[in-house]
C-alpha cells in the first residue's frame, strides 16, 4: 500500500503541526508515509474566487505529484472535496483518476483502515465544528466523532448549530468580511456555550477563522485540528 | 412598493449596515431558524424525498431544452379557452402591455396576487406613473407597500419586520391606503391579520381588475397556478371581470402530471406545509364564473440568455420556494435588501447577475456573497447547484476585469506560478517563518482580516522542511528517526 501524504498549502505554511501529527498517526497505525515535494496548493482558492486558467495548471501539477500512490490522504476536507469533485471537470484522466485515490484523513482511518480507536490521549474537554465541506461534500458524517468519543480522556461537548458555516469561505473572509466575521463570531459565542476547552475541525483554513475570531474576542478556548488530537498519546502528550 | 432596487451598492457594503443592525439580525434570526425547522420536519416525512427531487430537477431541464415547443403548446391551449396572449421582451414592454390593458378597462385601480415577476419588473411603478394604483393583498405585501419599503424575502417579504413595527406601519399608514387600522390596534397576531382583512375586503369587493403571476402554467391544458396562504389570491383571480397575469418563460410545465411533482415539493419546501392551503387554477375564461377576460403576459426579461449558459441555465428550474434563503447564513446575517434585488438569498445570488448582466456595481458584487456553504444546494427542491453557478459566475465577472479584479488577477497569477514552482514556495514559506518574529500583528492591506481577527502565528519552520529533516529518506534507503538529526 503506497500512502502519499497530501499536507496543504495551509497545512505546509501556516500550520506544520498538523502535517507533522498526521505522518506520526498514521506510522503509529503502521502506514508508511511518503511526502511527495512537488506537491503545492490544489487550487481551491483560484478556482472559486473565479480563476479558471490559473486552477487548470494547479489541477495538472497536482495530479502528476500524486500519480503512482494507491492512497492520497489529506487532513482537510475542504481540499479533498477540490480534488473529488472538481479535479474530474477541470482536469484530463490522471486528474480523474487522483479524484477516486484521494481520502479526507477521517475517510481514510475508518475506511480504509477500519479504525476509529487510534490510541490517542486528550484528557480534555472538546467540541466539534464539522466544516461545510467535509460535512456536505464529502458527507464524512459521524466519521470525525467516532474518531474522538474513542480518544481516552476526551470528554465530547455538543456544539450548538455546529452544521452552520463559520464564514470563512476561502476569499469570501476578505470580500465580504463584515458578514464572515459574525458568522464567526457566532460560531465562537455557540463554542464558549459549551464549556469546552477545545473547539476541534478537521479543516484548518476554516480555524485559522475561527481561530482568529476566538484570539481577538479573547474567548476561553482555543482551536485544533482533529489529527493533532488523534496523534496525541500518553507517552506523547498534546500540551 | 415605491421602494427601489436601482442604484445599489455592492453587497459587502448593503451588509455592512444590516449586520450591524441587532433588531434585523434577531428578526432575522428567529424567522429563517424556525421555517428551517419546520421545513426539515416536514420533507423528513416524505421517505420518497429524493426521487421527487430528481423528478423536479428533470421536469425542469426536459420543459427548458424544449421551452419553444412548450410555450407555443400553451399560447394555443390559453387562446382557444378565451385568454389573450402578450409576449414581453423586457420589463418595459410588459410593463406597457399590463398598463394599456388595464386603461383599455377605464379603470384606474387593480389588485394584486403576490407575485415575483410583477416585482421583478417594477409593475406597480410603472402602473402608478400611468395614474393607476395597485393595491398589494398579501399580508406581506401589504406591510411592505404600506411602509413604503422593499420586499427582503421571496415568500415572506416582511420578514425583516416584527410585530411591533408592524402595527405601527398598521397604524399610521393604513389610513392613507384605505380603511384605518382599528383604534386601540395591538400587536398580536391575530388582532394584526383581522386589521388587514377589513382593509382588504374593500379592495377585492371593489375592484375591477386582477393581477396575477402564476407559480406553473401547465401547457397541455392552458391552465395557470396559483399557490397561496391566505386566500386574498383567490379573491383577486375570481372577483374581478378582469384578470392579467404577468409570468416567466419558464414557468411553464408539460402536463398536470408533472405539476403533481411540484404539488408536494414547493408546500413543503416554502412554508412547510404538507398540502398547499389554496391552489388557484383556471383556465382561459368561462361563461357566468370568474373573469370575463384573461391575459397572459409571457415574460423574457433575461431568461433566453440564461437558457443560453449550460452551467448558469438550472436557475431556471427555481419554483421560488425559499428554502435556500432560511438556511443561508449570509442571507441571515446580510438581510434581504442587501442583494440589491427582488430576488435574495442565495437563488437571487445567481439569478439577479445572470437576468440583469454583470455589469453593475451590486451584480458583479453577488456571485461573491457567499462562503460556498452549500447548505442551499442541499435543499433546493429542484437540485440546483447553487455554488456551482456561483462559481462559474465568478470566472464571468472576473473575466471582465472591474473593480479590483485586475490586481486579484495579477495576484492570482504571482500565486499560481510560485505554486507551479515548489522551491520558489518553499523559500517564501522559510523566510515568512525566518521573519515571524518580526510580522506586525496588523499587516498593512490585510484590514479585511485583521480588523476582527487575529493572523496566525508563523510556524518555526513550514511543513516541507520538517519533513526534509526527519523523514526524508537518504540515499542509502534509510529514514532519519523522528526529531532526532543524524
Amino acid at each position: 500500500m503506497r500512502v502519499a501524504l497530501f499536507v496543504t498549502c495551509v497545512n505546509d505554511a501556516v500550520y506544520p503541526s498538523t502535517g507533522i501529527a498526521t505522518v506520526r498517526l498514521l506510522e503509529r497505525l503502521g502506514v508508511e508515509v511518503d511526502f511527495p515535494e512537488a506537491q503545492t496548493c490544489c487550487g481551491q482558492p483560484q478556482f472559486n474566487t473565479g480563476y479558471r486558467r490559473e486552477t487548470e495548471r494547479l489541477v495538472r501539477r497536482t495530479a502528476a505529484a500524486f500519480e503512482g500512490y494507491d492512497y492520497v490522504v489529506t487532513p482537510s476536507g475542504s481540499c479533498a472535496a477540490m480534488v473529488r469533485q472538481h479535479y474530474p471537470k477541470i482536469g484530463d484522466a490522471s486528474a480523474a483518476a487522483l479524484a477516486t485515490r484521494t481520502y479526507e484523513l477521517t475517510e481514510f482511518l475508518v475506511d480504509v483502515l477500519e479504525v476509529t480507536d487510534v490510541g490517542a490521549y486528550f484528557p480534555h474537554t472538546v467540541t466539534y465544528h464539522p466544516s461545510c465541506h467535509g460535512l456536505r461534500l464529502l458527507g464524512l458524517g459521524d466519521r470525525p466523532r467516532r474518531l474522538l468519543e474513542a480518544v481516552e480522556g476526551l470528554e465530547l461537548r455538543e456544539l450548538p448549530g455546529a452544521d452552520e458555516c463559520c464564514g470563512f469561505g476561502g476569499t469570501f473572509a476578505l470580500k465580504n468580511s463584515d458578514v464572515s466575521t459574525a458568522m464567526g463570531q457566532d460560531k465562537v459565542s455557540h463554542a464558549v456555550s459549551t464549556g469546552a476547552e477545545v473547539l476541534c475541525g478537521a479543516d484548518n483554513s476554516c480555524l485559522m477563522h475561527i481561530g482568529g475570531v476566538l484570539r481577538r474576542e479573547e474567548a476561553p478556548l482555543r482551536a485544533l485540528h482533529l489529527a493533532d488530537i488523534l496523534a496525541s498519546t500518553r507517552e506523547e502528550p498534546l500540551v | 412598493m415605491s421602494g427601489t432596487f436601482v442604484g445599489m451598492p455592492s453587497f459587502p457594503r448593503a451588509a455592512k449596515e444590516a449586520v450591524h443592525n441587532k433588531t434585523l439580525r434577531g428578526n432575522l434570526r428567529h424567522a429563517t431558524h424556525t421555517i428551517r425547522d419546520k421545513r426539515a420536519k416536514a420533507v423528513a416525512e416524505l421517505a420518497d424525498w429524493a426521487e421527487l427531487r430528481e423528478a423536479g430537477k428533470q421536469i425542469k431541464d426536459h420543459t427548458l431544452r424544449h421551452l419553444d415547443r412548450y410555450l407555443l403548446q400553451l399560447e394555443e391551449r390559453v387562446t382557444a379557452a378565451g385568454g389573450t396572449v402578450h409576449w414581453a421582451a423586457d420589463a418595459d414592454e410588459a410593463n406597457r402591455i399590463v398598463a394599456d390593458l388595464v386603461k383599455a378597462t377605464g379603470e384606474s385601480e387593480v389588485v394584486k396576487v403576490k407575485s415575483m415577476a410583477t416585482q421583478e419588473i417594477g409593475l406597480n411603478e410603472a402602473l402608478e406613473a400611468e395614474g393607476i394604483a395597485a393595491y398589494e393583498t398579501d399580508l406581506a405585501e401589504l406591510i411592505v407597500q404600506l411602509g413604503d419599503d422593499r420586499p427582503s424575502h421571496i415568500l415572506v417579504p416582511a420578514i425583516h419586520r416584527n410585530r411591533a413595527e408592524i402595527r405601527d406601519i398598521f397604524r399610521t399608514k393604513m389610513a392613507d391606503w384605505g380603511r384605518a387600522a382599528p383604534d386601540g390596534l395591538t400587536d398580536i397576531p391575530a388582532d394584526l391579520a383581522e386589521a388587514a382583512r377589513l382593509h382588504l375586503r374593500e379592495k377585492f369587493l371593489r375592484a375591477k381588475v386582477g393581477v396575477s403571476g402564476a407559480n406553473f402554467m401547465v401547457a397541455e391544458t392552458g391552465t395557470l397556478v396559483v399557490f397561496e396562504s391566505e386566500g386574498n389570491g383567490r379573491m383577486c383571480l375570481t372577483l374581478p371581470e378582469t384578470l392579467i397575469s404577468v409570468v416567466g418563460i419558464e414557468k411553464v410545465v408539460p402536463s398536470w402530471r408533472d405539476l403533481e411533482v411540484f404539488l408536494q415539493t414547493l408546500p413543503r419546501s416554502s412554508t412547510a406545509e404538507r398540502m398547499n392551503p389554496y391552489t388557484s387554477t383556471w383556465t382561459g375564461t368561462a361563461d357566468g364564473d370568474g373573469p370575463k377576460t384573461f391575459h397572459l403576459v409571457l415574460l423574457d426579461n433575461g431568461r433566453t440568455g440564461t437558457l443560453a449558459d449550460e452551467v448558469g441555465r438550472q436557475a431556471l428550474r427555481c419554483i421560488r420556494c425559499s428554502a435556500c434563503l432560511n438556511v443561508c447564513p449570509v442571507y441571515e446575517r446580510a438581510g434581504g435588501h442587501a442583494y440589491g434585488s427582488v430576488y435574495p438569498g442565495p437563488i437571487g445570488a445567481i439569478l439577479s447577475p445572470q437576468l440583469r448582466g454583470t455589469q453593475s456595481e451590486i451584480d458583479a458584487s453577488l456571485p461573491y456573497a457567499s462562503s460556498l456553504c452549500g447548505a442551499c444546494y442541499e435543499v433546493c427542491p429542484v437540485a440546483i447547484d447553487i455554488p456551482e453557478v456561483l462559481v462559474h459566475l465568478r470566472e464571468r465577472v472576473a473575466g471582465q476585469g472591474g473593480k479590483g479584479h485586475r490586481l486579484e488577477k495579477a495576484a492570482m497569477k504571482a500565486a499560481g506560478w510560485v505554486l507551479d514552482h515548489p522551491g520558489v514556495l518553499g523559500a517564501g514559506e522559510r523566510a515568512a517563518s525566518k521573519t515571524r518574529r518580526l510580522h506586525p500583528s496588523k499587516l498593512p492591506g490585510a484590514g479585511a482580516w485583521t480588523r476582527s481577527r487575529e493572523l496566525p502565528e508563523m510556524p518555526a519552520e513550514p511543513f516541507r522542511d520538517w519533513w526534509k529533516k526527519n523523514r526524508k529518506p537518504k540515499p542509502d534507503g534509510t529514514s532519519k528517526p523522528d526529531g532526532k538529526k543524524s
